[in-house]
């Protein structure tokens, strides 16, 4: 990165945290600093969703998804349409008849006190835990290729999110969210154009696609029911839809977006344009990453694209063998480059036979590229065990560096913090709202002035901030806790949902039934986790702990109202209704 | 199911899709289109 590189990403970023600031200055009731001024339009709120579900990691690491396993992976987002309808017709009118803040509140008022700080305290351990992470990813990424201090990076992105969320509260992170997504789209959209300019004189688009359909880059949906498959049509369709429910109908995050429409209209339709639009942008950043791939069929990528790390343990004892294994893999990326030249100019010709006779030649040359980058890993794991070994994270950074023009480096760099910033306010915004609503003023101090209300939220989405600045410096001190907190995510998601199934679908179920459900099916779901070793028939994927919970706490909840008083059907609207 | 009787009670403002439930089903055909364009991205470069 040049000057004008640097000029670019802090002008941008401090631009639009700036403005964020400036624009809602002044605005001090509880209602506007938790949901806007509640005149928000749909377009925002739908960009703002967008932007609080995409994180930085999103734009770093799908690309490399895409690079590696090609378009599949898209198949994880299927369910998402489903659920945001469901939540549309569901889940948004009862939150806004109900005029409630946060969707804990809704709880207290379906079932009961206990219920509502039940989900809320659910919703912050789990969150809270995961709030550094969001800004960790990026910033372990950025500073290794860039050589930049990592504590540094992430207090410095870390105080100035927090900085402008508390200053505006709700209305700051909407505003702010809408600009750091356009500039994500700008971004994303110019890497794209550049990337096709940089492909060979003469290989066509259609030539690009047939180069990745030709490594199965391009099978994006896969309709078998082989459970071994990762990513199937129906595993996407049932488990994404389980997990966008969860995460776009309970997680605070997302709710508070959607509740500050100037109506059921605004947030409907902000809801409808995911629905329609998370799918293609999905699909346009794995197809990056494919295209990716195509261009590093011309171009000799690095055997490892953590180049840091590698460099790292080059210049030590394993600096012989790494070396030996860059040489065969490049020697293995040069056969691999001729039979691709060859596949192509076959096929130009029309002779299918050759082609398919090239295009194997390439498979198996690229068979030995993959069989030298393992054996890197190898190598790298057994010099440092503490060596991540997945470099997915640094393929599409690795390109920008190398190959975009400066300017345009600042801009994707910009890219990669909007991303984060948006993601993170989100998530601090809905902390701060809901300790101090469903917390503060409902168990501490529930008579005080609105202006006090404010400040409390204030100082508690400042705490929250500053607690995720503190675990992501410790982070860096871990290995695994990218996947630790995704393990914790799935350990609390399916009993919250369960939780707010039960309430809008169960009309026979009071509050004693559902609380005793919720916590015997979380205390199941530790049970599950902690003893896997233990047990090894428990020991399948964290994704399952969603479904488990969310059928315990549904299951149990009528299990035990059966054993309760027979009682009057509640309305999803609560008792009082 | 517990759904309230004001469910639709705001107009979509968008034109020719009059009712919320109207909306929904272009998403879902809208969704279905995609799906099938990428199965047909799938077939055509195997």
């Amino acid at each position: 990165m040049n000057g004008l590189d640097y000029l670019v990403l802090l002008g941008v970023m401090l631009g639009i945290a700036a403005y964020g600031m400036w624009h809602t200055r002044g605005r001090g009731d509880l209602h506007t600093y938790l949901k806007g001024a509640s005149n928000t339009h749909w377009l925002t709120i739908g960009l703002s969703v967008m932007a609080t579900q995409a994180s930085a990691i999103t734009f770093l690491s799908t690309p490399g998804q895409g690079y590696e396993s090609g378009l599949g992976f898209v198949q994880n987002y299927f369910g998402a349409p489903l659920a945001l309808i469901v939540i549309a017709a569901v889940f948004l009118p009862i939150y806004r008849r109900l005029k409630v803040y946060t969707a804990y509140e809704y709880l207290g008022k379906r079932f009961d006190a206990k219920t509502r700080l039940l989900g809320a305290g659910l919703f912050l351990v789990q969150r809270g835990l995961g709030a550094g992470i969001t800004i960790y990813a990026p910033a372990i990424v950025l500073s290794s290729v860039m050589g930049w201090r990592l504590d540094l990076t992430i207090v410095c992105s870390g105080l100035l999110v927090v900085a402008y969320t508390v200053s505006g509260g709700s209305a700051a992170v909407n505003l702010t969210q809408k600009y750091q997504i356009g500039v994500i789209f700008v971004g994303m959209i110019a890497a794209f154009f550049v990337l096709l300019a940089r492909l060979p004189v003469g290989l066509t688009f259609t030539d690009a696609l047939s180069v990745a359909g030709g490594f199965h880059k391009l099978e994006a949906v896969d309709f078998s029911l082989n459970p071994d498959r990762r990513y199937t049509f129906w595993s996407g369709l049932l488990g994404g839809m389980f997990l966008a429910l969860s995460y776009f109908g309970t997680d605070q995050s997302q709710v508070q977006r959607y509740l500050s429409g100037a109506s059921l209209r605004e947030s409907r339709l902000g809801l409808m344009f995911n629905a329609v639009f998370k799918v293609p942008m999905q699909f346009f950043i794995l197809l990056l990453g494919a295209l990716v791939f195509v261009f590093y069929q011309f171009e000799r990528p690095p055997v490892f694209f953590n180049q840091a790390a590698w460099q790292q343990q080059a210049a030590g004892e394993a600096g012989g063998q790494l070396r030996a294994l860059q040489a065969d893999f490049n020697s293995a990326h040069a056969e691999k480059q001729r039979h691709v030249n060859a596949w192509l100019a076959a096929r130009h010709a029309g002779d299918s036979a050759a082609a398919g006779t090239e295009r194997a030649a390439a498979l198996a040359a690229n068979a030995r590229t993959e069989q030298a980058r393992a054996a890197t890993k190898a190598v790298l794991r057994t010099a440092d065990p503490r060596t991540p070994v997945n470099d997915s994270d640094y393929v599409f950074i690795t390109f920008i560096l190398g190959y975009l023009p400066h300017g345009l480096i600042g801009l994707l760099v910009a890219v990669f913090f909007a991303a984060a910033f948006s993601s993170k306010a989100g998530e601090l915004n809905a902390l701060g709202s809901t300790t101090t609503v469903d917390i503060y003023r409902h168990v501490i101090k529930p008579d005080a002035s609105d202006a006090h209300y404010v400040a409390a939220s204030k100082w508690f989405t400042a705490l929250w901030g500053f607690v995720a600045i503190g675990f992501a410096l410790f982070a860096s001190l871990a290995e695994n806790l990218i996947q630790a907190s995704n393990i914790v995510g799935s350990i609390f998601y399916g009993v919250v949902l369960g939780l707010f199934l039960v309430a809008f679908f169960v009309r026979k179920i009071g509050g004693t039934a559902v609380f005793w459900a919720a916590v015997a099916a979380q205390l199941l779901i530790f049970a599950i986790y902690f003893l896997r070793h233990t047990f090894p028939v428990l020991d399948f994927s964290y994704l399952w702990y969603n479904v488990i919970g969310c059928a315990a706490c549904m299951g149990l909840s009528i299990l035990i109202q059966a054993f309760l008083p027979r009682m009057t059907p509640i309305s999803a609207d609560g008792p009082n209704s | 199911m517990p759904l309230s009787p004001d469910n639709n009670d705001e107009a979509t403002g968008l034109p020719g899709l009059r009712s919320w439930r109207t909306v929904y089903w272009v998403v879902l055909g809208v969704f279905a289109l995609w799906v099938g364009l990428l199965t047909v991205l799938t077939e055509l470069y195997a």
